[in-house]
């Protein structure tokens, strides 16, 4: 029974790896930069619900809404003063800038917030189910995470293949000339892309810390290399492949520090990313694009 | 009045100076073809005319309206498409996709629909192929494709560059063809080339490109017989 127990707990952890994974690809997909500073509006969005929550009394899942609109107009505002002026600009350029936009966000958080780690509660409440005669317990909020990934990943990919907007965002994510020559509007889809990313970030945020219980302004750090991390083992600019990547890297995580060593975990978690791209450099769902004359 | 009128068009690729003030213009249900050599200017006039770049100075007008400083997404809606150099259709989504993308600032279903219906009409293949990824079909599929996603928006004008490129014989007679049968339909063409012979074969008047200026213009036919031109591009 504890091996199921560690698997869920992996496929929970994985699930926010994945939901963190698809911010990720998708601004990857259609900005073609990596956004550094995903995980840490992951640590603003999760700093909104826990002082809604505690100074303010709001509900839970209202201020998750709050936290979502928050992260949402966070991202359009970082893309728009920090990456849109960069639009032409060489990667490096836009790379450094993104890791800048990273430690701002984390030292604004040190400012406002302190240093101190709050202990943030589990704020959805959920009873948990105790199956096989209370052998195996599975807290409410996993369940609620994994099924909230799952209708995240299902809603994405119907909004892509299925919505306007969407099928916009394929195009400009491919070729943003041959896009504008259709008549899209190429920022407005960046800008819908970032916010899309960022509210997902918030709601990646308020389950990453209703299961650890930790907030500081570094939370979403380390979470947020291992999400870009599962977005590339999955193949940068695949929402199938971030919503695996995640999965996997979660299970792969929680099932070494439960089997092997905790200590060891993170490694094992980088070393499996390793050998995946020595053996496909693409990423497991990654796309090889051939020209055709 | 012309459908389509370039004033003194000065535009800078970097810090190169792409056309050097060019001057022509088209008239409604025309095939008019711009040649000239590799580097003469021919597909940054196209994509300065379909607002990709910016030009420096001069002016576009686009049935008497001054679309300069439109932006590039909305030049569509005024009736203009651009069937770019190296087709550019989105490789990963299907041709369907592709198809309904052309169309994608029409908010009619129906006239949708129905355009749709005149496109694979135009071109079987890319009905068989509605749903095969554009990157899986030929090069000739992929112009074909490239061509009937431009035509979705119902455009008044079609600027075509180099819509013979890397092609078999036997499919540049069949992409000329349907430029023609384009053009017939009553929808006016802006077309660059560097098959010289083959644009100035169907063309109604032509101009000629060297190094960002315009160094020869008139009728096709005339052109065709002119001996500096088949001496430079026709190679006779």
């Amino acid at each position: 029974m504890s091996f199921i127990s560690y698997l869920i707990a992996g496929i929970s952890l994985g699930s926010i790896y994945a939901i963190m994974a698809l911010g990720y690809t998708m601004v990857y997909g259609i900005a073609k930069m990596l956004n550094f500073a995903h995980g840490d509006v992951i640590m603003i969005g999760s700093y909104v619900v826990f002082y809604a929550v505690n100074s303010f009394g709001w509900n839970p899942y209202l201020s998750i809404l709050a936290s979502v609109a928050v992260c949402t107009l966070l991202g359009i505002t970082i893309e728009k003063v920090a990456y849109k002026p960069l639009r032409r600009a060489a990667s490096l350029a836009v790379l450094i800038t993104a890791i800048g936009v990273s430690y701002f966000l984390q030292n604004i958080a040190l400012l406002l917030f302190g240093s101190d780690s709050k202990s943030f509660p589990d704020v959805l409440g959920l009873p948990a189910l105790v199956l096989f005669h209370g052998s195996l317990k599975i807290p409410g909020t996993t369940i609620f995470t994994i099924i909230a990934c799952i209708i995240i990943m299902l809603g994405l990919m119907t909004f892509v293949r299925k919505t306007k907007a969407g099928q916009a965002m394929l195009a400009v994510s491919e070729d943003k000339d041959a896009a504008m020559l259709m008549g899209v509007n190429v920022n407005n889809t960046i800008s819908l892309t970032f916010a899309i990313g960022s509210g997902l970030a918030a709601i990646a945020g308020v389950l990453l810390c209703s299961q650890y219980h930790v907030l500081n302004p570094y939370t979403g750090a380390l979470p947020g290399i291992k999400a870009f991390t599962a977005a590339v083992f999955g193949g940068i600019g695949s929402i199938p492949g971030a919503f695996v990547g995640g999965l996997l890297l979660g299970i792969i995580e929680d099932l070494s520090s439960a089997y092997i060593s905790s200590q060891l975990a993170n490694a094992i978690v980088f070393a499996v990313l390793i050998i995946v791209l020595l053996v496909k450099p693409t990423g497991l769902f990654g796309k090889v694009t051939r020209e055709k004359v | 009045m012309s459908m389509l009128e370039i004033k003194d068009l000065t535009v800078y690729y970097g810090v190169i100076c792409a056309l050097k003030g060019i001057s022509f213009h088209v008239d409604e249900g025309e095939i008019i073809a711009l040649i000239g050599s590799n580097g003469a200017g021919k597909t940054t006039t196209l994509q300065t005319v379909s607002g990709m770049l910016a030009p420096e100075s001069g002016q576009i007008l686009f049935e008497g309206e001054d679309i300069t400083k439109v932006p590039g997404h909305k030049i569509v809606t005024k009736g203009m498409a651009h069937v770019p150099e190296g087709r550019r259709v989105f490789a990963q989504l299907s041709v369907l996709e592709n198809l309904r993308l052309g169309a994608y600032t029409r908010s009619d279903k129906a006239e949708v629909e129905e355009t749709l219906g005149r496109v694979y009409k135009s071109f079987p293949r890319l009905e068989e192929r509605k749903n095969q990824l554009a990157g899986t079909l030929s090069g000739g599929e992929q112009q074909m494709l490239a061509m009937g996603r431009a035509l979705m928006s119902k455009p008044r004008i079609v600027l075509m560059d180099e819509p013979s490129m890397g092609l078999s014989p036997l499919l540049v007679q069949e992409i000329f063809r349907i430029i023609e049968e384009i053009s017939a339909s009553g929808t006016t063409v802006l077309l660059v080339e560097q098959n010289a012979k083959k644009a100035l074969s169907i063309a109604d008047r032509a101009y000629v490109l060297e190094t960002g200026n315009i160094v020869l213009e008139g009728r096709a036919s005339e052109l065709l017989e002119d001996e500096s031109i088949k001496k430079a591009y026709l190679g006779e």
